[in-house]
């Protein structure tokens, strides 16, 4: 029986003899048009991935502004570790004659295409891959039927996947019935028919075309939790939850929009408020009051509305008043490329605002930390009662990954705030204790009130024009900022402990870093890599362990700017005052690409080996044909 | 500045202006916003808000200083966004009640878009404008209220701009609440506060509140100590006599636009008041209650976990 889900298939019962390949991990990229809902294939792959114990990453791309434009989905599975969405697809599923036309070149040679021959008709005389022709639009049209059209196609292929690499069949079935569950039954069996059809299609066309994960059975559950799928902007809004954050306010902007539309319907479950607001001024401003009132509110935006942000921002440090604000970095200046990856607002992030506002700015370095970085955050901006601006980036909101279920019995946070009377002595901003605020509402035994201001102020918030004062409430805000830098962990580091070279980097980069360090070393180089998720301030003692390398090269997706250095590396270089911290930067909108950091450590590093190994393509995931 | 000694309130006394008054106030000896200041302490004896629940906000402006003069929570914040950042404490806590000062180019320039969309979204705050048709702050520039004509340091020969109309911006706005009053009036400025602080949404009064400093006489033509046209809107009593039907409904926002259209100095007293359409308060009040009905009241830790649980 090929399906469980119609037993009368054509092609049923006996299945022909299956010459399966083992393989540790894929990368299928399928390219059609947004309405086509290759999203969907690409997030069922993803949660079989999560429940089968596989790691699993995604790369998303999504048009801006058209519906029904070009879009991508590729999704790396495997059993393994996965650290990076792949330099190159082993797979390529072409929808339409221009999604092939843009893709074949990220499909590596030896790679499988197949594609809609209703649709595509791929360059004569290519044998640089298998290709593999299926009707995909006639085989769903003829599988559905009536009125769809060629709606489910994309179920269709998923159905082809799943034989190809004989995937879990009665999870993805279980998967589809959940998803389409809501609606009319009509359209769960539908899916299902579509689902079939896909799979059973291979049956007499594919013959040698089947792969198995290694070790799937024995992959092991690593904390024995469930692990769940989802991507990194909803692994933020969550995190804000667990966190005990209940009000906020934003407006919308991509990449950050799907973080307020996750909370303004989820915080009202827990008592909650997020409003939607009439710009970004607006939005930090009425987060900033929602902190007022006791607990601590989150805004957001990407770099264009952070920068609207920033007066009030200063307002936040100078009135020493807690605050989360995710940035979602994307393509920049202006609008830029709004759909694309960049980390071009650190430098806004941590120095943007007039005046002196030493700041918090942490970033996660994959969907998984997204969720645990936020709460993070939250614990920061309470107890050193500032803000926190969370710098996320486009590749991770929209990338989905599968990590341990939180033990949320455990880490959630109470969201209560202490209304209790304030002794006599409270001072709002004590010079020799940290601030924490009396929120509106609160009783004084001194009948005196206290007042929140941006204007210098003496410890009982009274306006100063002392300059006395200004230099003392400066280093007060300053101080407790290297107060926090102390109390954080020594960054990760992995491979030589000294050496050669140390790759650094921050955000989203740790993945492919982690696999470019291995191929670095696998060719002879001393190599370490350095992450860092808190970019400021920084851990203390950082320096010691420059010092163990000849070449600092810090990777990081911004413009080498008019010195030659990207934004994180100019900072790196002021604060530890090294030349031989260096650069590796881009700004083509993408991801880093494994070798694209190998590439560059290279051309800082003398070393024939490493040079040698960038001419071999990467040993592939599909066996060699 | 030297803070005032204050007596702690005691249990079950009264919240008198000696438990309200705070830092001395900064402006210009002769300023009208003493007088809004005097009739605000006048306002909160009248309410006897638990000392704690009331909360003083304000952007920046001479006018915006208030909140260092009042003794109970409050701030100052950044110019002209007081408003967003008052409705994050009404919605943020809906036991408070909230009072946001502020000058004209506070309210109608710089903060002109918030204005707008706090009134539509109808968020339980007070917001009292005080209105010298000058930037006070920063030495005598022009302001949206200045009329035609006003020599400003911005427009020496004369403002040559059309300036707002601010009883037709908040009409036009939604606010449910809308007063007009006077400086030199201070039991007509307390009446139309108290009013104000009693409407269970948005409610504005703008205050014309003279600049001694950068703009003398400007509200003279409705001051009658110097020969100006004071001309209270009469409201109507429903008594059925005949001179009813002439006096003003303030439930008619057709009449109330007809009387913000009237010429300088116009009339005073309460525009317009909407007691049906629900606040921003209650309608997020629901939401949650609704979500919670759905939810049956699980604990926070349950509703997460259950959502976890979906994502697997
Ligand atoms: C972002 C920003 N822009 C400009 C200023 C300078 N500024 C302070 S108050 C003010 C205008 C004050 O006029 P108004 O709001 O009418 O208050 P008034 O002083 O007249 O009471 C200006 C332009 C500022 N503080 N912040
Ligand atoms: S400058 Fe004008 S508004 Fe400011 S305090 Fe003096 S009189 Fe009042
Ligand atoms: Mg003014």
């Amino acid at each position: 029986m090929v399906s469980p889900n119609s037993p009368e298939t054509p092609g049923g019962a006996a299945a022909a003899p299956r010459a399966t390949r083992p393989i540790k991990d894929v990368v299928i990229r399928l390219a059609g048009n947004s309405q086509d809902g290759i999203q969907a294939v690409g997030g069922f792959l993803a949660r079989l991935a999560g429940r089968s114990e596989q790691d699993v990453m995604t790369y998303m791309t999504i048009p801006s502004t058209i519906s029904g434009g070009p879009s991508i989905f590729q999704v790396r599975m495997g059993t393994g570790d996965i650290l990076s969405a792949g330099d190159r697809a082993d797979m390529l599923v072409a929808f339409y004659q221009h999604s092939y036309d843009a893709h074949i070149g990220s499909l590596r040679p030896g790679g499988v295409l197949l594609y809609d021959s209703d649709h595509v008709k791929p360059a004569e005389g290519d044998h640089r891959f298998t290709a593999v022709a299926c009707p995909i639009t006639t085989g769903t049209v003829e599988a559905v039927g009536g009125t769809a059209k060629d709606k489910g196609k994309n179920i269709f292929v998923l159905g082809l996947i799943a034989r190809i690499f004989d995937l879990d069949v009665e999870k993805l079935s279980a998967l589809i019935k959940e998803r389409f569950g809501g609606k009319h039954e009509d359209v769960v069996r539908n899916a299902l028919l579509a689902f079939d059809a896909g799979y059973a299609w291979p049956q007499n066309n594919l013959r040698d075309l089947f792969y198995r994960f290694e070790a799937i059975e024995e992959a092991v559950a690593r904390t024995g939790h469930p692990q769940i799928t989802l991507d990194g902007n909803s692994a933020v809004a969550y995190g804000l939850i667990a966190a005990g954050v209940r009000h906020g306010a934003g407006y919308p902007i991509t990449p950050w929009s799907s973080i307020m539309e996750i909370l303004r319907s989820e915080l009202p479950k827990y008592g909650g408020i997020f409003v939607q607001c009439e710009d970004e001024i607006a939005s930090i401003s009425t987060a900033l009051g929602f902190s007022y009132t006791g607990g601590v509110a989150i805004t957001g935006s990407a770099g264009p509305g952070l920068s609207l942000k920033m007066e009030a921002l200063s307002w936040a440090t100078m009135a020493e008043m807690p605050l989360i604000v995710v940035n979602v970095q994307r393509g920049g200046p202006s609008t830029g490329m709004p759909t694309n990856v960049e980390q071009s607002d650190l430098m806004q992030a941590i120095w943007g605002s007039h005046g002196d506002t030493p700041r918090v700015v942490l970033a996660p370095k994959n969907v998984e930390d997204c969720f645990y970085i936020t709460m993070e955050a939250v614990r920061i901006a309470k107890e050193y009662s500032t803000p926190v601006i969370i710098l996320t980036d486009q590749a991770l909101s929209s990338r989905i990954e599968a990590f341990d279920e939180p033990d949320l019995a455990k880490i959630m946070v109470d969201p209560k705030v202490d209304r209790s009377e304030r002794p006599a002595d409270f001072k709002p901003y004590p010079l020799d204790r940290l601030t924490q605020h009396a929120p509106a509402g609160t009783k004084m035994a001194s009948g005196r009130y206290p007042t929140v201001t941006g204007l210098e102020h003496d410890e009982h918030g009274h306006p100063t024009g002392s300059p006395k004062l200004h230099q003392q409430m400066n280093a007060k805000r300053r101080e407790k900022i290297k107060a926090l830098a102390a109390t954080l962990p020594a960054p990760e580091l992995s491979g030589d402990s000294a050496g050669e070279v140390l790759l650094v980097t921050w955000g989203s980069n740790w993945g492919p870093a982690r696999e470019a360090l291995a191929r670095v070393r696998a060719a002879g180089v001393k190599a370490g890599h350095m992450h860092l998720r808190h970019v400021h301030p920084l851990p203390n003692g950082l320096e010691q362990t420059f010092s163990r390398y000849h070449k600092i090269v810090v990777a990081e997706l911004n413009d080498e700017g008019v010195y030659g250095f990207g934004q994180f590396t100019t900072m790196l270089r002021a604060r530890y005052a090294m030349p031989n911290i260096v650069s590796v930067c881009k700004t083509d909108g993408l991801t880093f690409k494994v070798s694209e950091i190998v590439a560059g450590i290279s051309r800082h590093v003398e070393s024939t080996e490493l040079e040698a190994t960038l001419g071999v393509a990467r040993q592939s995931a599909l066996a060699q044909r | 500045m030297s803070s005032a000694v204050v007596t702690p309130p005691q249990p079950g006394q009264p919240l008198t202006k000696k438990a309200l008054v705070a830092d001395h106030p900064t402006w210009c000896p002769g300023c009208g916003d003493f007088a809004v200041l005097a009739s605000f302490y006048r306002v909160l004896e009248k309410l006897q808000y638990p000392h704690e629940k009331i909360v003083t906000f304000a952007g920046i402006g001479c006018s915006s200083r208030f909140p260092y003069f009042v003794n109970t929570h409050g701030g100052h914040f950044i110019h002209g966004r007081a408003l967003p950042f008052a409705a994050g404490i009404s919605l943020g806590n809906d036991d408070l009640h909230v009072f946001v000062f502020g000058g004209d180019g506070d309210g109608f320039s710089i903060g002109g878009n918030h204005l707008t969309h706090t009134a539509r979204k109808n968020i339980r705050i007070t917001y009292v404008i005080m209105d010298n048709s000058v930037y006070g702050l920063t030495k005598k520039q022009t302001s949206p209220t200045s009329p035609v004509g006003f020599k400003s340091k911005t427009d020496p020969t004369g403002a040559v701009d059309q300036p707002i109309n601010p009883m037709r911006t908040l009409l036009n706005s939604g606010a449910t609440f809308v007063a007009r009053s006077h400086a030199t009036q201070v039991n007509h400025m307390t009446d139309m506060m108290l009013r104000a602080a009693r409407h269970d949404g948005f409610s504005v009064v703008e205050i014309l509140s003279e600049c001694v400093e950068f703009f003398e006489g400007a509200f003279d033509a409705a001051n009658p100590r110097k020969g100006g046209n004071w001309v209270v809107i009469e409201e109507k009593k429903n008594d059925g006599s005949p001179e009813d039907a002439k006096r003003h409904d303030v439930t008619d926002e057709v009449a109330a636009f007809k009387l913000a259209s009237l010429a300088w100095p116009g009339a005073f007293g309460v525009f317009y008041e909407n007691k049906s359409r629900k606040t921003k308060n209650a309608l997020e009040a629901d939401l949650i209650t609704r979500a919670r009905e759905r939810t049956k009241g699980a604990s926070d830790l349950a509703v997460l976990q259950a959502t976890f649980a979906k994502l697997r």
